[in-house]
């Protein structure tokens, strides 16, 4: 019989070489919006890729995990590339009680990305009459609403707060007129008795 | 009211939310949240549900599912409710769709019938809603289903739904562009929409088509300069505005578009300074979005044809970022100087102090910046510095993702840029010793190949003095505890290699050491194989020498415990050992020879050495050898037994006869096959030596076969691998050819350098800064341009000096485009530019396609704007010869065919067309006009500048001349 015998460790060459991370294979988009509290209970989640559920809630932790470690006064982009696949940016804004995620990649700017952030908060301020974490909550549908208007299959629609809430407006009255059993829908302020 | 307005929820839904809200646990949340899924599976189901309440439990399932429960009961439910003619369960079931299912999902095809029908809804909300789910939900088999409805969409009177068309068409056309490939006009007749969301939106797809490839998309160079140009001079609505800026993302999204279409292309750079200029000026960097649109404009500027007036004002602005508090500016600005570096590499010169106080601040997201910028940076004359902290910074970290990557940069730069074989070596068992397991195994082969290969030509002794180098460092590092297992077997095979070789260490010592290291990490096998065989070697090379074996205990039981191990490799390699031990002298050297790792072994395919042997065994009356397809008997064999087993499964009998067995054909002896005559004839112990020798080098032979993809070391020195960060036009071979060239190098190096030194000292003086940071600012950036202060820096750079050889090419390089970029003339052309294909040359044939052909496509769409191409073409001529005057100015270079206009001149031109303008109609209509002209002018003025510039030659943007640098040697 003979065996194959390799009496030195003999290794292949092979010539090291580094690809730069390519990007030409992702999607140029956003990938992800999300908004959670304080506490990482997450408020809103919209995926523009499908992840199936589990997925999305190891990508809340993940991202709840990253802003909580991040200290003051730094800036707000945060490289999500560990937890998100390659080339994957996250940019966070932190109001009152609650974060304000948006992860994207190398197509968009961070800079332009925290100010769609704010055009987003803005239109929640004008459409809610100074958003808090209870109008988020309780608003659910109405924030999908808004963030549809903004953001639609990943790519920014929209950028001009008052055209949002225009069409959002729209869409209330519309709706409210066809609804043809119109009850009197319990205001979330009333039940919070202000 | 804020929250109401059909939204309302009931008493219910309320109480759930708050009662999770109160939840302490997380158990404590699941429970509710189980309890919540128990009540909507009854409540779901039941028959006559309202359809308010209907609603809300969608609205709950989508809750329940977004705090990472399972809602898959509810999706039927969702889907139905798309069905559903009531417009708020309609929008409500299909917010829930495209939350819950992927386009794949087995329910879509109940949805896709519903999504036809609602695409033809007069509502134009119901429209809306469906072309969200259209956009998740279709995918490319079902795309056919409702494009054409989608197509119809793109002229919708309500602008709401053009712009969600364009983006459905968009995603339509990332999911699968060969079924939307026939529509791409669309987009560029969408380009030209009244209303500036629809155009704002098509600026998305048409990024993206833009970006995979630029080429169909020059013609449009004109419109999108056009479009930015009146979006900064705020001729969009109002309601654009975002904190006083004029509509900033359509200005972000037109700067990347230019970004791709200017790259690497001079004549649509031209076309897009003037306007950059613009945008620039106007920039407010007191808003965050100011800022951002400066940084895109930095980011355009630094992938266009470089203009030295852009780059001054991009390199201001990032002086400005630098300097602010922010960090994310600063964060912005480390970027933007990365980007710009590539075009003048003495920009971070200015800033070196900014750059080190981001090293070390505590922003992980800034530092880690930083480093990529290091990384872009880094020369022979830094890689010391640079290597050094971003090993520090690995070894602090615990994140493995970057921890992997940050390695594999340390690695890289390294193997490119290592001033010493030692440096080299210390640094590779540093990376190994913090994250060995993270480092790809060729890494570490690459290590070895070095350490027994050696750098380049030098002499022997250099050679030697690294290996024992190596060895001395690895018989250091083995004592340390939980080394990763990829560095073990470097050691081990080191060691195994050149342990013995300069007489330092006795075979037993090493062979001690290697033992323990077997021992140690019994349950890697990786490791104990590459020990074992270690040892082998060593054994070998003392018999070889003539020295007498003795075998240390535990080198005895560690064989024997191999002997019988579990895993056929180690006892293999154990077996080895042992037969490998009790041969002589001669034997042992013909198997195992000293330093014979990089030798070219000839592998003997049809072991020919083997003839005489087997001529002597079929002598002797054995059985020669017959190749397998001339085995009749063999294969009847072979056929016997699986009919067999298919009879023995059929449990039948058998009744026609069998068959007559073939008597073998006898054939000649035929050498090609001999290896398996081994198989027929007994081994005597002779022959095994050999053979095993001979199947060695088989092994061996596939590591030679492919060596002809290593590297090219000839010539190089200190260095290896090629460098990928270079400055353009780096060229210093160019030197050589022209003599005037190099007279002002000289000088403009000099007077660089002394200003340099001046702003240097001034700061110096302005604040006072902590020495180790100007240190650390002197060995990082001072490598290249200041060679009197090198010396002064540190005592590592000036170790550096080992690569003396490349460094004045290097100082050259690093001044050379600055230089060019500086004066504003076009230079000889380096030759490497001949050689560089991957950039798109310059010397553009002028276009001979008639421009008005061309613009047919465009001017479709603009059928519906009420201005005739013609009096757009009118009123925009003023337009276009600001354009060029712009141009004109800029690149002071007189140019014969541009006319000389006044800006007095323009202004009143200007202004007259803006009155000619058509009311009403905005400025993207007047867009696609505006391209036409400025083509037609064009064609004349390109022709001339072309030949101009093939006269002088021309100096593209070349990203990486040092490629050749190599191959020109």
């Amino acid at each position: 019989m003979i065996v194959p015998i390799h009496l030195t460790n003999r290794f292949i060459f092979i010539i090291h070489v580094f690809f730069p991370i390519s990007n030409a294979e992702s999607n140029k988009m956003i990938r992800a919006v999300l908004v959670m509290n304080t506490q990482g209970k997450p408020r809103l989640a919209k995926f523009y890729e499908f992840r199936p559920v589990e997925k999305q809630q190891e990508i809340i932790r993940n991202v709840f995990a990253v802003l909580c470690s991040r200290p003051e006064h730094v800036s707000n982009f945060v490289d999500a590339e560990s937890f998100f696949g390659p080339d994957a940016r996250l940019v966070y804004k932190h109001f009152a009680t609650l974060y304000f995620v948006f992860i994207f990649d190398g197509s968009e700017n961070e800079l332009a990305m925290l100010d769609l952030i704010q055009v987003f908060v803005e239109t929640l301020d004008k459409c809610f009459r100074n958003v808090c974490e209870l109008d988020v909550v309780f608003n659910y549908s109405k924030m999908h609403t808004i963030l549809d208007e903004i953001i639609f299959g990943g790519q920014v629609l929209e950028t001009s707060s008052t055209e949002v809430i225009k069409a959002v407006e729209e869409i209330s009255k519309l709706e409210a007129a066809s609804s043809s059993i119109n009850l009197v829908s319990k205001s979330v302020s009333s039940w919070r008795s202000r | 009211m804020g929250s109401q307005g059909g939204f309302g929820q009931s008493k219910e839904f309320l109480d759930l939310i708050k009662s999770i809200g109160e939840a302490r646990s997380k158990a404590e949340e699941d429970r509710i949240v189980i309890r919540e899924i128990e009540t909507l599976k009854r409540r779901i189901s039941e028959p006559d549900i309202p359809k308010r309440k209907m609603k809300e439990y969608i609205i709950r399932l989508l809750y329940v599912e977004m705090l990472g429960h399972d809602a898959s009961f509810g999706y039927i439910h969702a889907v139905k409710m798309t069905h559903d003619d009531n417009l708020p369960s309609k929008r409500t079931g299909y917010l829930a769709v495209t939350l819950f299912l992927n386009d794949d999902h087995d329910l879509i095809i109940l949805i896709v019938n519903t999504i036809q029908k609602d695409l033809k809804s007069d509502n134009y909300l119901v429209v809306c809603a469906a072309l969200n789910a259209v956009c998740r939900l279709i995918n490319d088999e079902t795309i056919p289903a409702v494009l054409p409805l989608v197509v119809d969409l793109l002229s919708h009177s309500k602008e709401a739904v053009r712009k969600k068309a364009v983006m459905a068409l968009h995603s339509f056309h990332r999911k699968s562009p060969s079924s939307v490939s026939h529509l791409i006009s669309n987009f560029r007749k969408r380009l030209c929409d009244n209303d500036p969301g629809v155009m704002g939106a098509t600026l998305c797809p048409l990024f993206d088509l833009v970006n995979a490839d630029p080429t169909p998309y020059k013609d449009l160079v004109v419109s999108f300069v056009s479009i930015l140009k009146q979006v900064a001079e705020h001729r969009l609505p109002k309601s654009y505005d975002y904190h006083q800026m004029p509509a900033p993302f359509v200005q972000i999204k037109l700067l990347k578009i230019l970004a791709l279409l200017g790259s690497g292309d001079k004549l649509a750079s031209e076309h897009m300074y003037t306007v950059i200029g613009d945008v620039i000026r106007k920039g407010d960097s007191s808003s965050n979005i100011g800022n951002a649109i400066l940084y895109e404009s930095i980011r355009c500027v630094s992938s266009i044809y470089p203009n030295a007036k852009l780059l001054e004002a991009a390199a201001d602005v990032i002086a400005k970022f630098l300097k602010s508090d922010s960090h994310n500016l600063k964060y912005m600005g480390i970027d933007a100087l990365g980007r710009l570096i590539k075009l003048s590499p003495l920009i971070a010169e200015q800033h070196q102090l900014a750059v080190i106080d981001c090293l070390e601040d505590p922003d992980d997201t800034l530092k880690r910046k930083t480093f990529e910028l290091l990384y872009k940076m880094t020369k022979s004359s830094n890689v010391e510095v640079i290597v050094d902290r971003m090993i520090d910074y690995m070894i602090s970290i615990s994140d493995d993702h970057y921890k992997t990557y940050i390695a594999s940069r340390c690695v890289e730069l390294a193997e490119q840029f290592a001033p010493s074989n030692h440096w080299f070596i210390q640094t590779m068992n540093k990376v190994f010793e913090h994250a060995g397991d993270l480092v790809n195994i060729k890494v570490a082969h690459n290590l070895m190949r070095l350490i027994a290969e050696g750098f380049g030509e030098d002499d022997d002794t250099t050679y030697s003095q690294l290996r024992s180098s190596a060895v001395e460092s690895y018989l250091r590092i083995i004592g340390e505890p939980k080394l990763p297992s990829v560095f073990l077997q470097v050691i081990c095979w080191v060691l195994g290699e050149y342990g013995t070789a300069d007489g330092k260490h006795s075979a037993s010592y090493i062979t001690g050491k290697l033992c323990d290291m077997a021992e140690a990490y019994s349950n890697d096998e990786t490791v104990k194989a590459y020990a074992i065989t270690a040892l082998t070697k060593i054994y070998s090379f003392e018999i070889a020498a003539g020295r007498k074996v003795d075998m240390l205990s535990e080198c005895q039981s560690l064989v024997e415990e191999l002997l019988a191990s579990h895993s056929t490799d180690l006892q293999q390699r154990a077996y080895e050992l042992q037969s490998v031990i009790g041969l002589d002298a001669r034997a042992v050297e013909a198997i195992l020879p000293h330093d014979a790792s990089c030798e070219d072994i000839e592998v003997d395919k049809n072991i020919s050495f083997l003839n005489d042997y087997v001529q002597k065994a079929i002598e002797r009356g054995a059985m020669p050898y017959i190749s397998e397809n001339e085995r009749s008997g063999m294969v009847n064999m072979s056929n016997f037994s699986s009919q067999d087993q298919q009879e023995s499964g059929q449990h039948g009998l058998r009744f026609e006869a069998y068959e007559v067995p073939k008597p073998p054909v006898p054939s000649k002896v035929t050498p090609v096959s001999l290896s398996s005559v081994t198989d027929l004839v007994p081994v005597s112990e002779s022959l095994y030596a050999r053979e095993t020798h001979h199947i060695t080098s088989v092994g061996v032979a596939s590591d030679t076969g492919s060596s002809g993809l290593k590297l090219k070391l000839d010539g190089v020195q200190k260095k290896w691998g090629k460098p990928t960060y270079s400055s353009p036009a780096s060229s210093s071979n160019s030197t050589s050819q022209n003599p005037v060239n190099g007279v002002t190098k000289v000088d403009v190096a000099t007077t660089v350098n002394s200003k340099v030194r001046d702003s240097y000292d001034s700061r110096k003086q302005q604040n006072e800064i902590d020495p180790e940071k100007q240190k650390l600012a002197a060995s990082l950036f001072g490598g290249s341009t200041k060679p009197e202060r090198r010396t002064s820096a540190s005592s590592k750079v000036s170790k550096a000096s080992a690569g003396a050889a490349d460094r004045p090419q290097d100082s050259k390089a690093a001044i050379v485009p600055n230089k060019t970029s500086g004066e504003k003339t076009n230079q000889q052309p380096p030759p490497q530019d001949l050689l560089d294909l991957g950039e798109p040359t310059v010397t553009v044939a002028p276009p001979t396609v008639d421009p008005f052909q061309q613009l047919e496509g465009l001017l479709d769409a603009s059928i519906s704007s009420t201005v005739s191409p013609s009096v757009g073409a009118v009123s925009n001529a003023p337009d276009i010869m600001s354009l060029y005057t712009g141009s004109t100015s800029s690149e002071q270079r007189g140019a014969g065919g541009y006319i000389p206009v006044t800006g007095d001149n323009l202004n009143l031109l200007s202004e007259l067309s803006s009155a000619a303008a058509v009311r009403g109609t905005t400025g993207e209509t007047n867009a696609a006009p505006l391209s036409l002209s400025v083509k037609g002018a064009n064609a004349k003025d390109s022709l001339e500048k072309d030949a101009k510039v093939r006269q002088m030659g021309v100096t593209p943007t070349s990203q990486n001349p040092n490629l050749f640098r190599d191959l020109l040697g």
